[in-house]
Formats: structure tokens, sequence, C-alpha cells
């Protein structure tokens, strides 16, 4: 695996929970409890520590190096190269939850394997670190799924929009390129196809309690990996790096 | 340099820091907390390595502010690294500690983080850290800050938080 490889894999994996987390902040005092207000900022947290974990190693690789803040706010769409599950809007509450629970279950799984693997071992401790988070989070999407899918009719139907919406983004989690087969090829990423059969498994079994379905034949979407991301992303992007961009070098 | 001059500096580094509380238990030293993993000497200065609670942790950059500003006290040159592994776990919370905890008003954290069922808090007990009730009930596996559940008590009705165990 080349380095432009393995700065290409730390990018994904900061932008990722970058983006996701700067969604999750959006519900700040916003959220329908208290508690979710809350949970929801607290997950956006625990995501905003290993995205500068993960930008902080990505910029290391560039010449000159680069911080994981001028990664953050200092480039323009077409170079972020989050899924486009992640910058989706929130939606209602429910929007919001099944978007994680797609998510949390994928990133369980992989960052599993990251923190096993012996290719890397600043991405190994950032992900043995990161685990026992992830696990929280699945736990709490996972169980407002059963509630949202097994609750009255209105949560059910609701929840199951947000599944219809949302699932035509999941494969590009499991997309197979130039770089992840790179990652694959060295053992720094597990073989993609048996994670999603995993990631499959673990999600049905949730979404079977919660009485929920999948679309079949699904027309599945593609693009952020290379830049290519839906209008959403210009909009989250506006707000995340107004400050920054217009009074440069600022800082608290 | 390992002689008896940096010896004696990594000491007086040590105790320095001994006065260096969580900012987010400010009755609890970072070293009660095990996020002070380790105080060295390298070349001509003392190295402090400290290790992040959660991986977003807003008071890793307080900490180590603290950190520095008491240990250049007796070395100027003090510098903090900031260590991921061994990721921290709850484990290295002293008994003694948790006893503290407990007497501040948070219940601390229950048992070992390798028993999967105390992740959430569910299905384990979390006694009222103010009537000492078991009859407890969490409201949320989040709370004021990335380490903490919300519980109330179902006999004083108190609100509290429990110290997760990871």
């Amino acid at each position: 695996m080349t380095d432009s490889q393995l700065k290409e894999v730390l990018l994904r994996l900061g932008d990722d929970t970058l983006i996701l987390a700067q969604r999750l902040g959006e519900w700040c005092g916003h959220a329908p409890i208290l508690e979710e207000d809350i949970a929801l900022t607290n997950i956006s947290l625990d995501l905003l520590g290993r995205t500068q974990n993960y930008l902080k190693l990505a910029g290391e690789l560039y010449k000159p190096t680069k911080s994981d803040d001028n990664l953050a706010f200092h480039r323009d769409p077409e170079e972020f190269t989050n899924l486009l599950l992640l910058e989706q809007p929130n939606g209602h509450f429910g929007d919001t939850i099944c978007r994680q629970f797609l998510f949390d279950n994928f990133s369980l799984l992989l960052t599993v394997h990251l923190a096993s693997q012996e290719v890397n071992t600043d991405i190994a401790a950032i992900a043995a670190k990161a685990i026992k988070e992830i696990r929280y989070h699945v736990d709490h999407s996972s169980k407002w799924m059963l509630r949202l899918g097994g609750g009255t009719s209105e949560s059910h139907e609701k929840i199951q929009g947000s599944l219809d919406k949302l699932w035509q983004f999941t494969d590009e989690m499991f997309e197979i390129d130039e770089v992840t087969s790179a990652a694959v090829e060295s053992g720094l990423f597990p073989d993609l196809t048996t994670l999603k059969s995993r990631w499959l498994d673990n999600v049905m079994s949730i979404l079977t309690e919660a009485r929920l379905s999948i679309l079949s034949n699904t027309e599945m979407k593609y693009g952020g990996r290379n830049g290519n991301h839906t209008h959403h992303l210009a909009e989250i992007l506006e707000v995340m790096q107004v400050l920054p961009r217009t009074y440069p070098g600022t800082t608290w | 340099m390992i002689n008896a001059e940096s010896h004696k500096i990594v000491e007086a580094v040590k105790r320095q820091l001994e006065d260096v509380m969580d900012p987010e238990l400010p009755f609890l030293t970072i070293g009660e907390m095990g996020m002070l993993r380790d105080v060295y000497y390298e070349e001509d200065h003392t190295v402090i390595v400290l290790t992040p609670t959660y991986s977003g942790c807003p008071a890793t950059d307080i900490i180590s502010e603290d950190s520095l500003k008491a240990a250049r006290v007796v070395d100027p040159k003090a510098e903090v690294a900031i260590s991921m592994s061994p990721a921290w776990t709850t484990d290295w919370i002293s008994e003694e500690t948790r006893t503290k905890m407990e007497a501040n008003g948070i219940a601390p954290p229950i048992g070992s983080s390798n028993d999967r069922a105390f992740l959430t808090g569910e299905g384990k007990m979390v006694p009222c850290p103010l009537c000492k009730s078991k009859s407890t009930k969490m409201v949320s596996a989040f709370g004021s800050t990335a380490c903490k559940a919300s519980f109330t008590c179902l006999d004083c009705s108190e609100p509290f938080e429990h110290f997760k165990c990871i």
C-alpha cells in the first residue's frame, strides 16, 4: 500500500466521522427530549475525537504536512471523501437514528478489524480506543430502531420511510476501488464482501425484530469517495467552515 | 541522561502533578483517574505521558495545559506526550478513587470493563450514591460528560450520574 493510498484511507475515515459529527451537532438544543439532545451531541463528540486522530495522521502524509484543522476547514466539497449516507440531512429524529444505525454497525465491524491489524499501529491504537465508544453508539441507535419500528403505527411508518430513503446509500460503505483494494490486500482492511455480509446479518436481525423491511432492487448510489457529493455536503461545509475561512488563523 | 539529577527533576515534576485535577471531576487528580501514564526524562527535559479517557474528551487539552503549567515550575522545558495505546480503561481507577467518586455524588464504575454486561449500565445494579438505595434506573447511557450515564433513584427520586465502565 502506497503512502498516497494510506493518506486516502485516513481521509475517508476522518471525513466520515467529521461530517456525521457535524450533522449530529446540528441537533444541539433541538432534539425531541433532553436525554437525546445530550446523547446525540455526546456521540458527535466521540466522532469528532476520532476525526482529529485520523486527520492528524492523514495530515502528516501531505508534503508539506497539514494540520487536522486545515484539512477540516480548508478543503472544498469535491475534496471530501465521506460517504454520501453521512451528509444526508438530519430530517426528523427517525431519519437521524436510521442513518446512525446503518453507519454505527458498519463502523463497529471495521473498527474491530482496524484495532486488531498489525499493518499500522497508529490506526490500531485509535481504533482500540474507539471500539468501546462505538458499542455505546450501536446500542443507542439499535434500541431506537426497535422502539420506533415496534412503537405506534405512525412511528413505524416514519422509520420505515427513513430506511427506504437511506438504503440506497449503504452499499457505498463496502465499495471496492483502488484504495480499498490496496487496503484489503495489505491487511489494513478486512475483506469487504465478508464485512458486508456480517453487517447485513447484524442490521437485519434488528430490522426484523423491529418489523422493518428493506427495499429490494434498490439502485445503489456511489460517489462520495471520489468527491462526487450530493448538494447537502456544500451546505454542511458552508456552516462548518465559515469562521476559519472568514478569519484565517483565528484562535479561541 | 539518566542520572541522579534527572531523577530528582522527574520526582519533583511528579509531586507537582499530584495537584493537577481532572476538570470534569475536580475532586480527583489526573493520577487517580489513570490519565497520567508516565513521567520520564529524555535528553534535556521531562516528558509527561497522558492518555485521554475518550477520543473526543474536550478536557484533554485543558489537562495538558494544566500539567505543563504545574511541571514547568520545576522544569521549564517539560513537554506533554499524548499516548493512545494502551487505551484508557476504568479498570485503572482504584477502589479508593471509586469510593471518593461515590462520596462526591457520582456512582463509580462497577466491576471490570471486560464484562460486556457492564457496558451500558443495564442489567447491573448501580446503587444511588446519595441514599444508597439499590432501586435505581438508567435514564440514558449518555450524560453531562462523555464518561457518564444518567440515572435516577427510585427511592429518593434524585437524579445522579454513573461513571461508565469502558
